[in-house]
């Protein structure tokens, strides 16, 4: 059977096999995805990072993308695709790809690659990660303020280190400004159902919570917030459209400058392993204007940004408590970044027991 | 028009074994003039589906690595379904399988011996099949409906490998990500051959097809399991139980699906994730089903499923299509395997007769 | 408004869309056709309705293009199966990949947008009656026809002629060919209807339960409705038990949650489907009341003799 499948499929081929072959001299940039190119959320914001890339350094370099690639051996397998077809450097976009990645790059020594979220690294391997809880943080200080019940409502995907950050950030600022201030969690245990999305929110609305705020995917909980007459914050972009009235900020994922930084450097000859974990100042993630909220929140949001930018202020600062209440950082002292990249316990004020 | 189907006094060799090539030359067409009107080239982009991934050694090691566990799943729901048993709950009795089979590298990590391996194996197939066990009893017991507690069941186990390993088998050493140790030497694997990294999973789906297949053709319990697919009556009075049938369908298919599991996890991912499968459990049953229910046939369906998978991402890439377009060929392919299968056992006649006979009657509305 | 209703609000929801697919799978297995695409169809439904919406700028316009994609979609699988005889399992499954993959090429540009609510309708007098007046007449059009249909389908099968026709092709096709039913036509028709009604959930999707398009936004819904089909023994009522049972469970358990118990979450997740399970073995534990609703000739194929 194969032989004949063979013989069809070739004559198909030599009938119309005409294009193929690109710009050779052009650097050649790849990206992988595990979600859709335009899933709305997470991937959509890589993906809007390599058309930046494109139009800063689109004379010199051409990319190329892979979407919806599971997580595992079709990881492996779809690097080494990239890696054969002639890539320069390979973005691994997902957390779950990281194996995979470490694997490949030892396999093709002359090709980099940059890995997102992770935490291993190589001679021709770099990670890479942004700062949200920074953005988390001014997030927390403006519920605080503009919360009349006193309590935000929290959708959280999986607990991963990541997400617990944010919601330990979320209430280290809400605490900066109501020290009372408390939040309730639900795990939704997706990234993207916007089914399941919405009706997490309505059970926090119902439940007397009147700010949303969200680590899934999805616009659902700002469309949910919109209807119910509450305020939320939008995730990886900006869903003001989604909600026009109800959206009081959103971060942002610009990955985009990250990504023109690293081809440069591979451009000039400058590549070498890194690993970064940039924030606001780097400009790898921005608030979303600041929205359908009083002057003096605004001016409070605008100037705790700025505290962040000048590193002037770093949202895990002592003093603070975990949970049970034992002591987690002394008055002054700021958290490494090695706790909070394994981060698995809550800070005080969270109304929630950490899944183990 | 009207189109009308004659049985065949028997079935048609020459159809069986021209009915695939019908369909793919159809899926050829159809898929060129997708392409055509996606504004691409169809030779260049049939070519990356079908070609392509079969020019480079690499490339062949992952048309197995992708094809394994589709082949060994399929083949034991082949069973099953020519039993007339619906177990679609492949997917959880891998995800149980590859769970049972990582106690020990993960729970009892440091144990070293050339013994942890077939262990493995063992405990992959034992945990498979007692999931499988569930519907299976509550079939043969309790008469619920096995298709849908077996779907149900795929949830759970799901939901059970995501709280293990966020939980209780999270590694220790891995800042709390949501992944086990990876698995020891001892604990893996190996590649069947020097050139990639296709490892012995692979041998054990072309294995698993052979064996079934002989059982299914030469001995009394492949006989037993025909009959007792096309008739219940009949199988009671050649004197076949239906309830060790359920019994022993399932638990065959859930090893079957377990040993895959623990041969992925093993071979290809080396720990346990929150995913481990992107859905070979159900993929199986599409490759079962093109197979015709037939082990061997089976193992070319799953090569040709594996193909479309490894075909799409090269159109990708040499494309820039989206994997929609592969979901959509996918689906095209598998239509028209379908349907060209009709031509094995029937005649089809086109009609033009007037329609007036056949409106008389009532239908649903 | 209280929380219960505000719960039960929730719950409505969610249950609308399971319960009107169902009881169109319902139909069509009442016929002795098992179609497991209505993933795919639901989900052809939802970007239809939807990208329709928007172009239109009526919802309405885009209940009525989610009801007849569904429903053009399942002629494919009507075809298949009935003119050509392929598996019907096989072939369901095919139609849920293909039913993805189309979509998402459908809604590629319409991803990220928020669309337009369904209004509600709002009952004079009716919708001013405490508790049960905002849960039940103070909806969307879609709510109503759930309804409806319910009603329909039920005195359909069991009150009407052409329903105790379509039952006895479900339960024995030869028989109901030899007193000279068309059964191919009859199970056409029953398989159309499932997946309008498909559709149409797919449509309360994209234009109630969350107004927008993503990719693959039923997330398996279809295969809980596929569930309840037999979870109820093939009859309508028992449908809208379960659809509203399953609902239910599955908001309790994320309030279960913002309450802050101490389970692990992957736990109450699992919840649903177990107790899916449970009452499937409850109902089926009698034998004979499944057997008599069970449609004998489900899932197998007629050629009629000529």
């Amino acid at each position: 059977m194969k032989k004949l499948l063979f013989a069809l499929a070739s004559t198909v081929a030599v009938l119309g096999f005409t294009a193929a072959a690109s710009a050779q001299d052009k650097a050649k940039i790849c990206f992988m995805y595990v979600g859709s190119h335009t899933d709305g959320g997470y991937s959509q914001a890589h993906d809007l990072g390599r058309l930046d890339l494109e139009k800063a350094l689109g004379d010199k370099i051409e990319t190329q993308f892979l979407e919806n690639v599971p997580e595992g051996p079709d990881a492996e397998r779809a690097l080494e695709r990239l890696a054969r077809s002639g890539c320069n450097l390979i973005f691994s976009t997902s957390f779950g790809f990281m194996d995979a990645t470490v694997k490949i790059a030892e396999k093709f020594p002359d090709v980099k690659f940059e890995h997102a979220t992770g935490y291993k690294s190589g001679p021709n391997l770099a990670n890479y990660n942004s700062r949200f809880y920074e953005g988390r943080y001014i997030q927390g200080q403006i519920a605080a303020k503009v919360s009349k019940t006193g309590v935000a409502g929290y959708i959280a995907s999986f607990p991963i280190p990541e997400v617990v950050m944010g919601i330990n950030a979320f209430v280290v600022g809400a605490r900066s400004v109501n020290p009372d201030f408390k939040i309730k969690v639900v795990w939704a245990n997706t990234w993207f159902d916007p089914g399941k999305e919405a009706d997490a929110a309505k059970a926090l609305i119902d439940q007397g919570v009147d700010i949303l705020t969200q680590h899934t995917d999805t616009t659902a909980p700002m469309q949910v917030a919109a209807e119910r007459g509450a305020k939320a914050f939008g995730q990886a972009s900006d869903m003001i459209k989604a909600g026009p009235e109800t959206q009081l900020t959103a971060i942002v994922d610009t990955w985009g400058t990250y990504y023109i930084k690293r081809t440069q450097l591979l451009l000039d000859g400058k590549w070498e392993t890194a690993s970064s974990w940039d924030g606001l100042k780097d400009g790898i993630l921005k608030m979303a204007p600041y929205t359908n909220m009083p002057d003096d929140v605004k001016k409070m949001a605008e100037e705790t940004e700025a505290k962040i930018k000048s590193g002037e202020l770093k949202p895990f600062t002592g003093p603070l408590k975990k949970q049970d209440g034992s002591e987690w950082l002394a008055a002054g002292v700021s958290s490494d970044d090695g706790t909070l990249l394994g981060m698995n316990f809550y800070v005080e004020g969270v109304d929630d027991k950490l899944p183990q | 028009m009207r189109i009308e189907l004659e049985k065949r006094p028997k079935v048609s060799v020459l159809f069986s074994i021209f009915s695939p090539f019908i369909a793919l030359a159809l899926t050829l067409i159809a898929g060129a003039i997708m392409f055509f009107l996606l504004g691409k080239d169809p030779g260049y982009a049939l070519y990356s589906f079908f070609i392509e991934p079969l020019t480079e050694v690499w490339s062949l090691h992952e048309l197995a690595i992708k094809a394994g566990p589709l082949i060994l799943i399929a083949v034991g729901l082949s069973v099953c379904y020519r039993s007339n048993n619906w177990n679609i709950g492949a997917e959880g009795q891998f995800i149980m399988g590859a769970i049972a089979g990582s106690i020990l590298p993960v729970v009892f990590y440091e144990w070293q011996s050339p013994l942890v391996l077939p262990l493995m194996l063992l405990l992959g197939m034992l945990g498979g099949a007692l999931f499988a066990g569930i519907p299976a009893f509550l079939k043969a017991h309790l008469n619920t409906n096995e298709i849908l507690t077996s779907l149900m069941l795929v949830y759970v186990a799901q939901l059970f490998l995501d709280w293990l390993v966020r939980g209780p088998w999270r590694n220790p050493g891995g800042l709390n990500f949501p992944e086990t140790r990876t698995f020891a030497a001892d604990a893996i694997l190996p590649e069947m051959v020097a050139s990639g990294r296709a490892h012995w999973g692979f041998a054990f789906a072309i294995i698993a097809a052979v064996l079934i297949w002989l059982m299914m053709r030469f001995t009394l319990k492949g006989f037993e399991i025909t009959v007792l697919g096309q008739s219940e009556r009949a199988g009671r009075f050649a004197g076949f139980s239906s309830r060790k049938m359920i019994w022993f369908s399932m638990l065959l298919s859930g090893a079957l699906a377990g040993l895959a599991g623990i041969s992925e996890v093993s071979g290809a991912i080396q720990q346990l994730r929150p995913v481990i499968s992107p859905g070979y459990g159900f993929t199986a049953i599409i490759v079962a089903f093109l197979g015709r229910l037939n082990p061997l046939g089976i193992v070319a369906s799953g090569l040709v499923l594996a193909l479309t998978y490894l075909g799409g991402e090269a159109a990708q890439l040499s494309l820039g299509v989206s994997d929609k377009v592969t979901r959509v060929f996918q689906g095209l392919l598998l239509f028209f395997v379908l349907s060209c299968d009709t031509l094995i056992h029937y005649k089809i006649r086109m009609v033009w007769a007037d329609l007036t006979d056949t409106v008389k009657d009532g239908g649903a509305n | 408004m209280g929380i219960v209703e505000a719960i039960l609000l929730t719950v409505i929801t969610a249950a609308t869309p399971l319960v009107i697919a169902a009881l169109g799978e319902l139909v069509t297995e009442r016929s002795g056709v098992l179609n497991l695409g209505v993933e795919g169809m639901m989900i052809i439904g939802a970007v239809c309705a939807f990208v329709a919406t928007q172009q239109t700028g009526s919802p309405y316009i885009g209940i009525i293009a989610g009801t007849v994609s569904g429903a053009l979609f399942s002629l494919l699988f009507g075809f298949l199966t009935l003119t050509l005889v392929a598996n019907q399992v096989a072939t369901g499954l095919a139609l849920t990949i293909l039913g993805l993959g189309v979509s998402g090429m459908i809604g590629e540009p319409y991803s990220g947008q928020s669309g337009a609510k369904l209004p509600q309708i709002v009952f004079p007098f009716l919708s001013d009656i405490p508790y049960l007046g905002p849960l039940l007449f103070k909806q969307d059009l879609i709510f109503y026809l759930s309804i409806v249909l319910i009603f329909a389908v039920n005195w359909f099968l069991f009150k009407t002629r052409t329903g105790l026709m379509l039952r006895s092709v479900g339960d024995s096709h030869s028989s109901a060919h030899a007193l000279g039913i068309n059964v191919i036509r009859t199970r056409y028709l029953a398989v159309l209807f499932g997946g309008a009604c498909a559709g149409l959930a797919g449509a309360q999707f994209s234009l109630v339960y969350t107004p927008q398009w993503t990719e693959n936004m039923s997330a398996g819904r279809g295969w809980i409705a596929l569930a309840l089909v037999v979870f109820a023994s093939w009859r309508p009522w028992r449908v809208v038990i379960g659809g509203y049972l399953f609902g239910a469970v599955s908001i309790s358990q994320l309030h279960a949650q913002a309450f802050g118990i101490g389970i692990p979450s992957q736990f109450l997740s699992a919840l649903p489907y177990l107790a899916t399970v449970a009452v499937l073995i409850v109902i089926s534990h009698n034998r004979r009341t499944t057997l008599i609703n069970t449609p004998a000739s489900l899932g197998k194929s007629f050629v009629p003799d000529r």
